[in-house]
C-alpha cells in the first residue's frame, strides 16, 4: 500500500526538524553575538602578608563610593508580612569591621598557629568578582550585570533589594538597605525591600584607566591589578617564593580575586557571620546549570527524532 | 482522543505547571509569603534548586514542542486549522524559548549582556509567561481546543 505521506509533508516535516535545532543553536550564536567582544578579565592579587591593617583602603573605599550609598526615606513603608526584616544602616554608617550597605571592604582579622607560635593576619575582604557570579546570573530582575573586565555590579536604581543575590552569593557579599530604591515607586510594602550594595570595583575609575581606590590608597602594596593569566602567574610565583597558599583561583569556579597567604586557608581562624565571609572551600554554585545547559542542546533533537520515530511507524503500518 | 494526544496533553499540562513555578521561585517571594514554609514546599525557597529544575523542565518544554509541531506538520493536517488560541499560545511559547534560550546562554560563563538587555530579557520573559498562563487559563475554561 502506498504511503498516505506525500513527499512534500516528509520535507516540510524535515526542514521543520532542522530548522527547530537550527534556532536552539542561533539562539546560542545571537546571543554570542550580542555579548561583548571578549577581553582579557582583570584580576587582583592580595598578598595578605603584607596588610597591616591600617584600613587605608576601607576609608578610601568609603570617600570614592560616597556618592553611590543608599539615602533612605524615612519611615520606612510597613512591610508585609511582618516576618520581612528592615535592614537599616543609615544610622551605622561609620562600622567599619563587616561589610554592609556603606562599607564595601573591611578588613578581616585572622589568627593562625605556625610552628607553635600564633601568627597574625589581616585580610581585606569585599567581593570577589567571580568569573560567573551568580548575583549577577541569578538576579530575577535584571538589576546586576557583569562586565567583560571581570567586574560584577549591582545596580542600586533598578534593585528592589529582594536579597536572592545575597543568598545565592557563596560568601553573602551583597548587603541590603530598606527605604532606598524602585520598590518605593511600585508595590513598597508587598514586593522588595530596598536596594543591596556591595563593591563594583570602582568600575567608573576602571573606565577612566585609574586604579581602584582601595588598591591605590594601599601604603604596603598588597593589592595589584592586571590581565587573570598574568596575575595568576603572578600569584603562584608569589606561593612558590613564600610557601604560600592561593585562595580565589578555583574557589565558585573561579573569581576575579587572588588571595595569596603564608598559611593554609583552612587554618585560618576567622570571626566570621553577617556580614563577615568565611575563607572556605567553595564548589562551582553556577555548574550545575551550566551542565543543565549543554545538555538542552539534546532537547530538539528528542523532540524530533520521537516525532520521527511515530512517522515512520506509521508508514510501516501503512505499508 | 489517541493515547498519544492524551500523554502529550498530560507532559504539557506538568510540564507547564513546574516550569511556571519554579520560573516564579526565581523571585524571592515563596519564603516571605510562607508558601516554603509549608511541609514539603521547602525546596521552593532554594534558588539553586529550583533553576536546575526549570532548566529540566525548559529542556522538556522544547522537547515536546519540537515533537508537537512535527507531528503536525508530517500529519499533513495544515496550519489553516490552528485556533486562534492555539496561535496564541504557539507564538507565545516561542517567545519564552527564545527570551529563555538567550538568559541560558546569559548564564554561562564568559557571556556579557549589556544591562538594558538583561533586563527587557527577564521583563519579557516574566511577561510572555503571564500572558501564555493567562490565555492557557481562558482556553482550560472555555474549551478552546489548539486545532479545529
Amino acid at each position: 500500500m502506498r504511503s498516505k505521506i506525500s513527499r512534500r509533508a516528509f520535507l516540510k516535516g524535515s526542514f521543520t526538524a532542522v530548522g527547530s535545532v537550527a534556532v536552539s543553536s542561533s539562539v546560542v550564536q545571537a546571543a554570542a553575538s550580542l555579548a561583548k567582544e571578549e577581553t582579557e578579565p582583570l584580576v587582583t592579587l592580595i598578598d595578605i602578608s603584607k596588610c597591616i591593617g591600617c584600613e587605608e583602603c576601607v576609608y578610601a573605599c568609603r570617600e570614592a563610593n560616597a556618592a553611590k550609598y543608599p539615602a533612605p526615606e524615612k519611615p520606612f513603608p510597613k512591610m508585609f508580612p511582618k516576618r520581612v526584616p528592615v535592614q537599616d544602616w543609615s544610622d551605622k554608617k561609620e562600622e567599619t569591621d563587616r561589610l554592609t550597605p556603606y562599607n564595601w571592604l573591611f578588613i578581616q582579622p585572622a589568627t593562625a598557629m605556625v610552628n607553635g607560635e600564633e601568627l597574625e593576619l589581616n585580610i581585606p575582604r569585599r567581593c570577589m568578582h567571580c568569573e560567573n557570579p551568580p548575583c549577577v546570573k541569578l538576579c530575577p530582575w535584571g538589576a546586576a550585570k557583569q562586565e567583560p573586565n571581570g567586574l560584577s555590579r549591582i545596580d542600586a536604581d533598578i534593585c528592589l533589594g529582594g536579597s536572592k543575590c545575597n543568598a545565592v552569593c557563596p560568601w553573602d557579599v551583597p548587603q541590603r538597605q530598606t527605604g532606598v530604591g524602585l520598590y518605593l515607586d511600585l508595590l513598597p510594602s508587598l514586593a522588595g525591600n530596598g536596594a543591596m550594595y556591595k563593591c563594583d570595583r570602582c568600575y567608573q575609575k576602571l573606565e577612566r584607566g585609574e586604579t581602584p581606590a582601595c588598591i591605590e590608597a594601599c601604603p604596603e602594596n598588597v593589592q595589584t591589578i592586571g590581565p587573570r593569566s598574568k596575575m595568576i602567574e603572578k600569584a603562584h610565583a608569589l606561593a612558590k617564593e613564600t610557601q604560600g597558599y592561593i585562595y580565589g583561583e578555583t574557589e565558585n569556579g573561579g573569581t576575579h580575586t587572588l588571595y595569596v597567604s603564608p598559611v593554609p586557608f583552612d587554618q585560618l581562624i576567622l570571626e566570621t557571620g553577617k556580614g563577615r565571609p568565611a575563607m572556605d572551600e567553595v564548589e562551582n554554585m553556577m555548574a550545575d546549570g551550566s551542565n543543565l545547559a549543554r545538555a538542552m542542546l539534546i532537547a530538539p533533537i528528542a523532540g524530533a527524532a520521537a516525532a520521527f520515530g511515530k512517522f515512520y511507524k506509521r508508514v510501516k503500518e501503512e505499508d | 482522543m489517541s493515547s498519544d494526544h492524551k500523554i502529550r496533553k498530560i507532559v504539557y499540562g506538568i510540564t507547564l505547571f513546574f516550569i511556571a513555578l519554579t520560573g516564579f521561585a526565581q523571585m524571592p517571594i515563596f519564603k516571605r509569603y510562607y508558601i516554603a514554609d509549608i511541609p514539603g514546599l521547602g525546596w521552593l525557597a532554594q534558588f539553586y534548586v529550583t533553576h536546575a529544575m526549570h532548566y529540566i523542565f525548559a529542556s522538556i518544554l522544547i522537547a515536546l514542542c519540537v515533537y508537537g509541531v512535527l507531528d503536525f506538520v508530517l500529519s499533513k493536517k495544515g496550519f489553516s486549522k490552528v485556533t486562534a488560541t492555539g496561535g496564541i499560545k504557539a507564538a507565545l511559547i516561542i517567545g519564552l524559548v527564545v527570551s529563555g534560550g538567550l538568559m541560558v546562554v546569559k548564564n554561562l560563563s564568559g557571556f556579557y549582556f549589556s544591562q538594558p538587555l538583561i533586563y527587557v530579557m527577564d521583563i519579557g520573559h516574566i511577561g510572555l509567561c503571564m500572558a501564555l498562563l493567562m490565555v492557557s487559563a481562558y482556553a482550560l475554561v472555555k474549551k478552546k481546543t489548539w486545532v479545529k
